[in-house]
């Protein structure tokens, strides 16, 4: 079976963001106004941000500083708590293992977004807006699953998103495939913040093909999951710095 | 005077529903006043959406939930009194348990009409029901919620079935057509023939027995939405009797609040919610409060000792930090809950010349500790040196106990008045109580910096409708039906005379 997975290297990301920003013009999450934006309502599905998150005396001060950045998408958590949580079944995990959203259906409870130990689910306070000159720019493609929208268009106001592994990556390059008349490979499919890493620190793929790069990298020393103690059994891997 | 009370009975209780006087209208208009800022504020977050709150990453629960949980807590009221007390056959009981089986109505429904306000989506309220998930707590919580209302209204109507046959004979020929129909309907078809008393008696003795599970599921369940969570400062297990006990605790609350209520605003009533009530109803309270303490008190202690990486910081919050004055608040008032039920028990009915016991020094003490109160709280740079701090809170401390000293006379002689006060204090109590299980907790999300929560105008507003609806319920529910159960009044004077007699 399928266990798509992404493996991020940390010796490698050089903090550009071009993972968030790559992130953003996929996925069409919505641009907030700067005073939206301080009052923690900014939406980056995929986030750069320092480590430790609570700058402290333990840091140095300047010019002696120790400073980390990390990344951090969706960890797809194979026991995740968003799904259990969820009352009508709006986040699920495919059998692909990605933890998908729909969005025809969430009501809004926000249960998930207060339950995910990592922070990266996201609630449309308002109805997305965009400037018009970015509004241009938006992605046309349109995930709809038995009649239920997935992304990346528009979500509507008061519903949860989040970060999908870009799925609907995976189901074009299948419909490619299908089209063309051959069988869809795994190589064909990856999210939009791989494609675009400048430091090439992250890599995507099967998991449960031993032959895989992400399943090579997994078996690396460096290997390690964010919050390895959570319970939620994040899946995203991280190749910790050095 | 047994016999006069029984004679004026159906008077009394029965003449006043249907007076629509100025009190009413008035009371209608002030009600009406209060919620409708609210409910323009949540008309706007409608069109909106939620982003007019002050809710935030990672805030995403509030005030709004907050009120939730202290909603479903002090709906507790009606369990407690009615069924317990029903199944134990205790006497004093019978004049109140009309007020507390509708505060159980009304909490809850205020409680739901909560949960739908916080939703992003209201609108797609029935996929709960379509697409609900019976492995999540939320649904458990729904599930448990209206089967609890749905058993509160039986047990509030059970009770109401001969009163309301009392009210179709009763009524004056010029009352409108549409109330005779009402409570005709209603009645269904009461006659009071001896078969239909042992049905009804019978009735009411299941319902008490199951709604008791039933009260405590939903309390247990409501925890459990915060405790099945990886969260810190909410994986715990004793939330869900925590939860239990503060219920109850509030319950009995709100229980002293609506029956004073209801006695100022009928006088009648006075002559039949007696002292009796209060001090019975008062020990239960005491009680309910060193429970309380006791859970509280674990569940800091045992946080505090193991100072785990990521369950102390929430704790810290709540000690020293931006939770501070909530939490301790909520242990002062507490604290000053106990000292006005407990302590006038143990003093002399005597006044006493030593200056400590007279209110003067009571009240000035007061006025002196919420003064340091404020200044602690406002953590002015002024006055952020330790040793000034060490001698506010020695301050604190002391002028807290002289105002407790202070009062205590001044409690003696007024029961109801600090049996009230008291209430209010616990319900506040219990509110900062709920607001400190939520808050630290989000605003302590990990792998993001650390955040702050104040609720902003709309759900201010919001909340203060609430409330309002709540007591606009009750109400309007009183100008309709008797709020003491004239039956159950009756046959408690009965049993009386019964054994009187032998
Ligand atoms: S990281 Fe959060 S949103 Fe992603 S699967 Fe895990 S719990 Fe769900
Ligand atoms: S906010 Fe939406 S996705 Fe999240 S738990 Fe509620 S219904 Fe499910």
């Amino acid at each position: 079976m399928t266990d798509w997975c992404m493996v991020i290297d940390l010796e490698k990301c050089v903090a550009c963001q071009g993972c968030s920003i790559a992130c953003r013009m996929e996925n069409n999450t919505p641009v907030v106004s700067p005073e939206e934006a301080k009052n923690g309502r900014e939406m980056r599905w995929n986030d750069v941000f320092p480590l430790p998150v609570h700058l402290g005396p333990d840091q140095g001060e300047y010019p002696n500083v120790k400073m980390h950045y990390s990344t951090r998408p969706c960890m797809h958590c194979k026991n995740a708590p968003c799904v259990k949580v969820c009352p009508v079944q709006a986040t699920f995990t495919d059998e692909e293992g990605i933890v998908r959203q729909n969005y025809n259906r969430c009501i809004g409870c926000r249960f998930c977004t207060v339950a995910c130990p990592y922070g990266v689910r996201y609630f449309n306070w308002f109805e997305p807006q965009w400037e018009e000159t970015l509004a241009e720019y938006r992605n046309p493609d349109q995930l709809v699953v038995k009649g239920s929208l997935e992304g990346p268009a528009v979500r509507p106001v008061g519903v949860v998103e989040k970060c999908t592994y870009c799925v609907h990556r995976l189901v074009k390059a299948r419909e490619q495939a299908k089209v063309e008349g051959r069988d869809f490979r795994p190589d064909e499919y990856v999210p939009a913040c791989v494609q675009t890493c400048t430091g090439k620190a992250r890599f995507f793929g099967d998991l449960d093909d031993p032959d895989s790069t992400v399943s090579q990298l997994s078996k690396s020393l460096r290997a390690t999951h964010l919050l390895e103690d959570s319970g939620a059994h994040p899946k995203t891997l991280y190749l910790a710095e050095g | 005077m047994q016999q006069n009370l029984i004679l004026h009975d159906r008077d009394e209780l029965i003449a006043p529903l249907y007076q629509f006087d100025r009190k009413f209208w008035t009371t209608l208009a002030t009600l009406i006043i209060i919620i409708a800022p609210g409910m323009l504020l949540y008309v706007r977050q409608l069109v909106l959406g939620l982003g007019v709150t002050d809710l935030n990453r990672p805030v995403f629960w509030g005030a709004y939930l907050v009120n939730f949980i202290f909603l479903i807590g002090i709906s507790m009221a009606g369990t407690v009194i009615s069924a317990v007390l029903q199944l134990l056959k205790v006497n004093w009981r019978r004049p109140i348990t009309r007020i507390a089986e509708s505060l159980t109505v009304f909490g809850l429904m205020t409680a739901g009409l909560q949960i739908i306000m916080d939703m992003g989506r209201p609108d797609r309220l029935a996929y709960t029901l379509i697409y609900g998930r019976l492995q999540a707590p939320l649904l458990w919580d729904i599930a448990s919620l209206t089967l609890y209302l749905l058993t509160a209204i039986f047990a509030l109507y059970l009770q109401l079935i001969p009163d309301i046959a009392l009210l179709r004979d009763t009524i004056p020929a010029t009352a409108p057509l549409w109330r005779k129909k009402l409570y005709e309907i209603l009645a269904l078809g009461w006659t009071g023939a001896k078969e239909q008393w042992r049905r009804l008696e019978k009735a009411i003795t299941v319902v008490s027995v199951f709604i008791i599970p039933i009260g405590i599921s939903l309390h247990t369940v409501t925890s459990w939405l915060f405790s099945t969570t990886v969260q810190p400062g909410w994986k715990s297990t004793i939330l869900g009797p925590y939860f239990v006990v503060g219920a109850i605790f509030s319950g009995i609350g709100l229980l002293f609040i609506a029956t004073t209520f209801a006695r100022e605003y009928n006088k009648h009533l006075k002559a039949y919610i007696t002292e009796t009530f209060y001090t019975n109803l008062g020990w239960i309270f005491i009680v309910m409060s060193a429970v309380w303490f006791y859970f509280t008190l674990n569940e800091t202690l045992v946080v505090v000792t193991e100072q785990e990486t990521l369950e102390f910081p929430v704790m810290a919050s709540k000690l020293f930090g931006q939770f501070a004055p909530a939490f301790w608040g909520m242990n002062i008032l507490m604290i000053a809950a106990t000292w006005i039920l407990v302590a006038p028990k143990f003093i002399s009915d005597k006044p006493s010349r030593n200056p400590l016991f007279q209110t003067v020094t009571g009240l000035g003490a007061t006025a002196i500790a919420v003064i340091i109160f404020f200044l602690l709280w406002l953590r002015l740079p002024a006055l952020a040196a330790p040793a000034i701090q060490t001698a506010l809170i020695l301050a604190f401390v002391l002028f807290f106990i002289f105002a407790l000293l202070g009062v205590t006379q001044w409690m003696k002689t007024r029961l109801i008045t600090s049996t009230v006060i008291a209430s209010g204090f616990v319900l506040f109590g219990m509110w900062l109580e709920r607001w400190n299980i939520l808050l630290p907790t989000l605003t302590h999300a990990r792998l993001m910096p650390y955040t702050t929560y104040n609720p902003n105008v709309t759900e201010i507003a919001v909340t203060i409708s609430t409330f309002g609806i709540l007591t606009l319920m009750f109400v309007v529910f009183y100008k309709f039906f008797p709020s003491i159960s004239i039956w159950e009044v009756e046959e408690g004077r009965a049993l009386e005379a019964d054994s009187a007699h032998q």
